[in-house]
């Protein structure tokens, strides 16, 4: 015999559901007067540090339909690579930023939009540089475990192309999925599910 | 918030064997939601072991209080009157504090109040249907509702969902983030449904059953049931190599 470790498992994930806006956007679906806004509808104020972008995009099921019940949510960087959150030991983030975004996907369109600013680079765990990108949490009815993904920018070809997660990717072609396009102050940034254009999503 | 210093390990290896995959047929939906390649695992970096923080002044007093925060004048929903209670803690059995909870549930006759819900089942005028709280110092939190009922759901053509109340959970990290719903106990609901059915091990799905909880019973007022849950744990930092900065 030798003494239990005694570690509690992590509570079971379940889908988030059709009625997840009831929940987490309730504004959103017209539950309105209980809380005077929804959380994560504002990353920015007058005052956020640096390059303004506005992200969108849409959830791709494996039949190429855009899920229209998704709630996606981001969590980034500042400008200058720092994230607001007390375990940050780095430095000390904008306080004009959140970092922290949520949005449901349109019930028609399926499209998500943040108002953000484009993310600093940060260290890996092994010192080198990564190329600036903004993580992505997905959950819908469907999805039994949400799913982590990463957007990094085209308008970052040589960092992308160094980036210690990229280029760790074993399947080279799949690399363009994580990519958000941008065009102007705009990144585009479409989520696949499932079928040849499966995004990469993360163990982590 | 306590005084101890934030922590900035990384979190435990999730345990695929006790998560739900993502394919799982007899839930119809997930068929076309599912990632069919491997995830690629990733070592926790600053992305993760960090996460937004959310402050009391973000949350109203009716917050947690599902009796009454949507009723305009003061009259109750229908429904058996409970409260759900309990604590959020990590894998290592240490509380979470400062955690945020938001959760949603169908009123008392399995109706929720949404746009694309169409059950027969009426909506209750003084019934919206979600609440959020922040866990105190020792990660426990509490909240006030009805007892939700069931409701069947379009999967096979006879599935209904047992009662549940969702849950969504922040935290210290972002690799904590997680949703799930809670059970009742005694519900014969639980073992045919699909989306619990989801979830590969018994004794994981008896993690998200909630007991009757007398001891927290309020005489001639309201029923109890206590409702745990666990995040991933945080490995200690000690002895492991230091990311450049710190
Ligand atoms: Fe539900």
């Amino acid at each position: 015999m030798t003494q239990p470790l005694n570690y509690l498992k992590e509570s079971p994930s379940q889908t988030a559901g059709p009625y997840v806006h009831i929940g987490l956007t309730p504004n959103f679906t017209e539950i309105t007067g209980v809380y005077a806004e929804d959380l994560g509808i504002r990353m920015v104020n007058d005052q956020t540090e640096g390059d303004r972008i506005t992200v969108r995009g849409r959830v791709f099921d494996g039949m190429g339909a855009p899920v229209k019940d998704a709630l996606v949510e981001i969590w980034q960087a500042d400008a200058k690579g720092l994230f607001n959150s007390p375990s940050e030991t780095r430095g000390q983030a904008d306080p004009n930023f959140t970092g922290w975004g949520r949005c449901p996907t349109h019930m028609e369109t399926g499209e998500f939009v943040f108002e953000t600013v484009k993310p600093g680079a940060l260290p890996f765990n092994d010192g080198r540089m990564m190329a600036p990108y903004i993580s992505f949490w997905v959950v819908a009815r469907g999805i039994n475990i949400g799913l982590n993904t990463r957007m990094y920018f085209s308008d970052e070809t040589d960092a992308n192309a160094a980036d210690p997660v990229l280029t760790r990717i074993e399947h080279q072609d799949r690399v363009p999925t994580l990519i958000g396009k941008r065009d102007g102050n705009t990144v585009t940034f479409d989520i696949h599910l499932q079928g040849d254009s499966e995004t990469v999503f993360f163990d982590l | 918030m306590s005084n101890r210093k934030p922590e900035t390990g990384g979190f435990f290896q999730r345990d695929w064997t006790w998560q739900p995959p993502a394919f799982t047929p007899a839930y119809k939906t997930s068929i076309l939601r599912s990632p069919k390649k491997a995830l690629m695992s990733l070592n926790n970096g600053p992305s993760e072991i960090t996460g937004p923080v959310f402050g009391h002044s973000e949350i109203g007093e009716l917050d947690n209080d599902l009796l009454l925060n949507f009723s305009s004048n003061g009259e109750l929903p229908v429904g058996e009157r409970i409260i759900v209670h309990g604590r959020v803690l990590d894998e290592r059995g240490r509380p979470v504090p400062g955690a945020l909870l938001e959760f949603w549930q169908a009123n008392a006759g399995g109706r929720y109040r949404h746009k694309k819900e169409s059950y027969i089942a009426p909506l209750d005028p003084n019934f919206g249907g979600c609440g959020r709280t922040i866990t105190d110092e020792n990660g426990a939190y509490s909240f006030r509702t009805v007892k939700p009922g069931p409701y069947p759901w379009p999967n096979g053509v006879n599935d209904w969902r047992p009662a549940h109340i969702h849950f969504s959970v922040f935290g210290h990290g972002f690799a904590q983030r997680l949703i799930t719903q809670m059970y009742f106990e005694g519900d014969p609901l639980i073992w045919k449904c699909p989306i619990v059915q989801a979830i590969p091990d018994e004794d994981a799905v008896r993690q998200l059953v909630a007991p009757l909880d007398m001891a927290n019973t309020i005489p001639m007022d309201s029923i109890a049931y206590k409702f745990d849950i666990v995040l991933r744990g945080r490995r200690s930092t000690l002895f492991e190599n230091r990311l450049e900065g710190n």
